[in-house]
């Protein structure tokens, strides 16, 4: 057991390590560099020399790698070629933005999914379920944008409750965010709860109409009983891989709802990087995005490890 | 003996009940059809009938339960009296688990996943027992133990998983017997165990309700278990019970056509003959007709069957039976009458295995980087066997004895850890089936045990028959057409099956589409892995007779596995016996199945079940299923009834020949 646990974090930092790898030959392969992005069109002769000398861009890239590697691993992640500023000082405050942003989703969604799914499962071809299943069709297939444009016609446009657009500095403290940042939360939660309810309601289905189901009620287990103790426990199973991808296609949707909302995050600063073609802190973006990605999936395969038991009891057994 | 017509003590009163669903067209299509039937106090009546015959349906309707879809047309249940199907559902649940407990057909399945034993017996204990609750613990121990478990203690820390199939059942039935119930209803528990550890479960239950004094309702296909276990037998048919008596009036001289028909098609230690098929199928629910719903296969039926329902009528010797014609159902046989017989066998050499040893054990890539040695024993181990052309070999042995291990390896499909394989007496064969040629891969055909798993679902029969046609053969056009319209007519499907889909089949039109496929290579080996195990035994003895029809035409040697050691008797000129992995036995059929031999064999052949009332099983060693081989030795040390002494664990066992080609490995001398 704890071997395998050891065998996964491996594997997790090797991703992780190969995800590094395959960014930085990726921004090294890109036309440009740093220096001809900040410089622009005096990008030539001495000038551009001095500053690649000065950013120690003239150096192998190899040699280059390692040390952005020490560093990102010690947190620092390099400094920004647009301000000259430490980018684990940018990064803070907007990775605490997003992870407002996405825990204020995660929150609300998950209990919101599991309570809606189990109910659709329950009552399944009646009202609750059509209703329940109808919606969550539209909420996964219309996209992120316009779910959310929509939004802010409604609230903020027609009713006027809350502002459409954030325009809280970034290194504000939380509750300034408050309630601005409550339209880019619901539109988050939309989605996610439609994907994850969706497979939790068929996976309910499926345990109740489990051999195991049936023998508890021809054991005299009373119904909610057997939801509760025989059906809920096999059934939520597979419901956490779902909600870990959920959690790691969050990050990505962060990026288009922060820009929407103009709401200062990691992903518009991610848009805004690309955009001025601030390379350094692109890379340092990605390297958390994929980082978080294999960190969440890591704890989904632990947590799936530790609650079904055929999985908990396989490695002792044959160990 | 209880008597059908004891009008006092019944606990469960089935009256008049018809179940069915709303069908395509939106009528009611019925799935039982007028059941009446009393169990009473302390007996136990055995429901018998192929699959789709209702017998599940009716077991569970006794519990006043139906499966989704299903619905009440008429009558009802009375268990003591209280009506099943217009109880509150409270009243339901203090009944189901309690005074009526079920013990299902699955175990496996049935136990939930996440929940320990202890934890779900408990349960049961919780809902129905009236003792304190500190006293649970305690009795959980005692129910594992009433059930024969070894170190129950331990059994309730487990979870289902972690228990052996004989193991789960057992489970079951603790789990059944903490409500100290009144009846028990049986749906088909012992299907699925191996011979074994069925014949042991069957002794259980017997012991129990005798000295528990619960009525029991036995479902089940198998007449073997009904025989040694029910005191009654209804035979159940398209819905109906066709025939109902005691377990004598029913197997030893059934009043029904098609009870005398199923029991025809069983096949029987005792007998040396293929069993006899029952041609035709039961017609689907609500399609009956007004007749009789057996007319179409009847071989005695008149006019008069097919425009008028037969009532189940009283017969004089105490049976009912729903027949029009009881008095010429003596008429019909209850054997079949093919022998397979000795076939003039050519001296060519079909395949040979040579020192075979096989291994699921891989040694991982960091166990190989560091330079372990792999120390495990090999899964399969010592195989020496050679088969001529046109001979079948029957491998018999419990499950994990490694027979279908073998199979795979003959096949390619699984690399041996040594040893070779060499077909026709030449050079061996490559081990792994991508390396072999075209003509080595046609020779040698596989058949698997599931049909639904071996043919793919969205293909037409035509297209899956065309494929090794096309790939040996390059047929094309009308020629391909002709042969696959060929294979079809000899298999008795007929050509017009060529468009339909596998969905569209039944279970033993699916196999037979696969026996065709195999055939269409025109082979010189085929491997039946337990082919005939999940058809219906009338589907199963047309099975057996199509194999000895193709192998007499087309001179094919089979290697035919099964845990039925009726089946491969019927079948085979040579059968071996494994355990663990190593030959125990091998020899002419009748050699095996005779006075000498194996104490495995022995063990395996007095475990089987005859459809036969004064029929006792012979039970001398226990049902324990062992994970490993043991290391040196004997394999059969630790089970072994005629164990000699330390001599069976520390050395491997002489070969010892009673008769010309018989062989035995065991160290008892005068064997």
């Amino acid at each position: 057991m704890l071997a395998m646990l050891f065998r996964r974090l491996g594997l997790g930092a090797i991703t992780v390590w190969l995800v590094s790898v395959i960014i930085f030959l990726g921004v090294e392969m890109l036309p440009g560099d740093a220096c001809t992005a900040f410089l622009e069109r005096e990008a030539k002769g001495k000038l551009l020399e001095n500053c690649r000398e000065d950013l120690g861009l003239n150096r192998p890239a190899l040699m280059r790698y390692t040390e952005w590697a020490k560093g990102a691993v010690q947190g620092d992640l390099g400094v920004s070629a647009k301000g000259q500023k430490p980018i684990s000082e940018l990064v803070g405050y907007r990775l605490r933005n997003t992870l407002l942003l996405a825990s204020g989703a995660i929150l609300a969604g998950i209990p919101l999914a599991l309570f809606l799914g189990v109910v659709s499962a329950l009552w399944r071809d009646r009202p609750v379920d059509i209703v329940v299943s109808t919606l969550a069709i539209f909420a996964m297939t219309i996209p992120e944008f316009v779910s959310a444009t929509l939004l802010i016609l409604v609230f903020s446009v027609w009713l006027g409750w809350v502002p459409g657009i954030v325009l809280t500095p970034a290194n504000a403290p939380l509750v300034e965010f408050f309630p601005e940042v409550l339209l880019p939360i619901t539109v988050l939660t939309l989605v996610m709860t439609a994907h994850i309810l969706r497979t939790v309601r068929s996976s309910v289905i499926e345990a109740l109409a489990s051999d195991y189901a049936q023998m508890a009620r021809l054991k005299g287990v009373p119904y909610w009983q057997m939801v509760f103790r025989h059906v809920l426990p096999n059934a939520l199973l597979p419901a956490i891989n779902v909600i870990a991808l959920t959690i790691a296609w969050l990050l990505g949707g962060v990026v288009v709802i922060e820009t929407v909302f103009n709401y200062p995050g990691l992903g518009r600063m991610m848009i805004d990087s690309i955009s001025d073609r601030d390379l350094p802190v692109t890379q340092a973006i990605a390297l958390i995005i994929a980082t978080v990605y294999v960190g969440v999936n890591l704890a989904a395969d632990i947590l799936t490890l530790l609650a079904n038991p055929r999985l908990r009891t396989m490695h002792i057994r044959k160990g | 003996m209880t008597h059908s017509t004891m009008p006092t003590g019944s606990v469960i009163s089935v009256d008049n009940l018809s179940i069915g669903f709303r069908g395509k067209a939106g009528h009611m299509l019925p799935v039982l059809r007028n059941i009446s039937l009393d169990v009473h106090q302390g007996e136990s009546i055995g429901l018998v009938g192929e699959s789709g015959s209702g017998k599940s349906t009716l077991a569970l309707a006794m519990m006043g339960y139906l499966k989704t879809g299903l619905r009440v047309l008429n009558g009802d249940v009375s268990f003591e009296g209280q009506k099943m199907f217009s109880q509150r559902r409270a009243a339901l649940e203090s009944i189901r688990g309690g005074r009526l407990a079920l013990i299902p057909q699955n175990s496996g399945q049935s136990l939930t996943p996440t929940l320990r034993i202890g934890a779900q017996i408990q349960e049961a204990l919780k809902l129905h027992s009236a003792q304190p609750s500190e006293t649970f613990g305690a009795r959980v121990i005692e129910l594992l133990s009433q059930v024969r478990l070894p170190d129950p203690a331990s059994i309730v820390e487990r979870f289902p998983h972690e228990l052996s199939g004989g193991q789960q059942q057992r489970v079951a039935i603790a789990m059944a017997l903490a409500g100290e119930p009144e009846a028990l209803l049986l749906d088909e528990p012992t299907t699925g165990l191996d011979v074994t550890t069925q014949a042991h479960i069957l002794e259980l239950l017997r012991d129990l309700a005798r000295d528990m004094g619960m009525a029991m309702v036995y479902v089940s296909h198998d007449l073997g278990a009904i025989a040694r276990v029910c005191d009654r037998v209804a035979v159940m048919y398209a819905g109906e019970v066709a025939l109902e008596g005691s377990v004598r009036q029913v197997l030893r001289d059934p009043s029904h056509p098609y009870a005398r028909g199923l029991l025809a098609s069983i096949p029987k230690l005792s007998d040396i003959c293929l069993p006899r098929a029952l041609d035709g199928r039961p017609p689907a629910p609500g399609g009956a007709g007004q007749g009789c719903a057996f007319v179409s296969r009847c071989a005695i039926a008149s006019d008069v069957c097919s425009t008028s329902r037969p009532d189940l009528a009283l017969q004089p010797s105490g049976a009912r039976s729903r027949c029009h014609h009881v008095d010429k159902v003596h008429e019909i046989p209850l054997s079949g009458d093919r022998e397979v017989g000795k076939r003039a066998l050519s001296d060519e050499t079909s395949l040979s295995l040579k020192d075979l040893a096989i291994s699921y054990a891989r040694p991982s890539l960091w166990g190989k980087s560091v330079g372990r040695e792999d120390t495990s024993v090999p899964t399969v181990e010592g195989i020496n066997v050679a088969l001529r052309r046109g001979e079948t070999l029957g491998l018999v042995g419990e499950s994990g004895s490694g027979k279908s291990t073998i199979l795979k390896t003959i096949a390619g499909l699984l690399p041996p850890l040594s040893g070779e394989v060499t077909a026709h007496g030449g050079a061996p064969l490559p081990s792994k089936v991508e390396k072999r040629a075209s003509t080595e891969l046609r020779q040698i055909q596989m058949i698997f045990q599931n049909p639904d798993e071996s043919l793919n679902p969205r293909q037409t029969i035509g297209q899956i028959l065309a494929q090794p046609l096309i790939l040996y053969f390059g047929l094309s056009g009308q020629a391909l057409t002709e042969k696959t319209i060929l294979l079809l007519d000899q298999v008795r499907l007929g050509g017009h099956y060529i468009d339909r889909l596998p969905s569209q089949l039944s279970g033993g039109e699916k196999q037979r589409v696969a026996v065709a496929r195999a055939f269409a290579a025109e082979p010189d080996l085929v491997l039946c892995d337990e082919i005939t195990s999940a058809l219906d035994v009338s589907v199963q003895a047309a099975m057996l007779e199509l194999l000895d029809d193709l192998r007499r035409q087309k001179n094919t040697s089979y290697v035919f596995v099964s845990h039925d050691l009726a089946v491969v008797r019927a079948l085979s000129d040579r059968v071996a016996v494994l355990y663990q992995g190593r030959l125990c036995e091998i020899g002419p059929t009748h050699a095996v199945y005779g006075a000498k031999s194996h104490p495995y064999t022995e063990v395996l052949l007095g475990a089987v079940l005859e459809p036969d009332p004064d029929f006792t099983p012979e039970l001398s060693a226990s049902d324990v299923v062992e994970l490993a081989p043991p290391a040196m030795g004997c394999p059969f040390q630790r089970r072994c009834p005629k164990r000699i002494g330390s001599i069976c664990d520390t050395v491997a066992p002489p070969l010892r020949e009673p008769d010309y080609g018989h062989k035995i490995w065991c160290h008892i001398e005068e064997i």
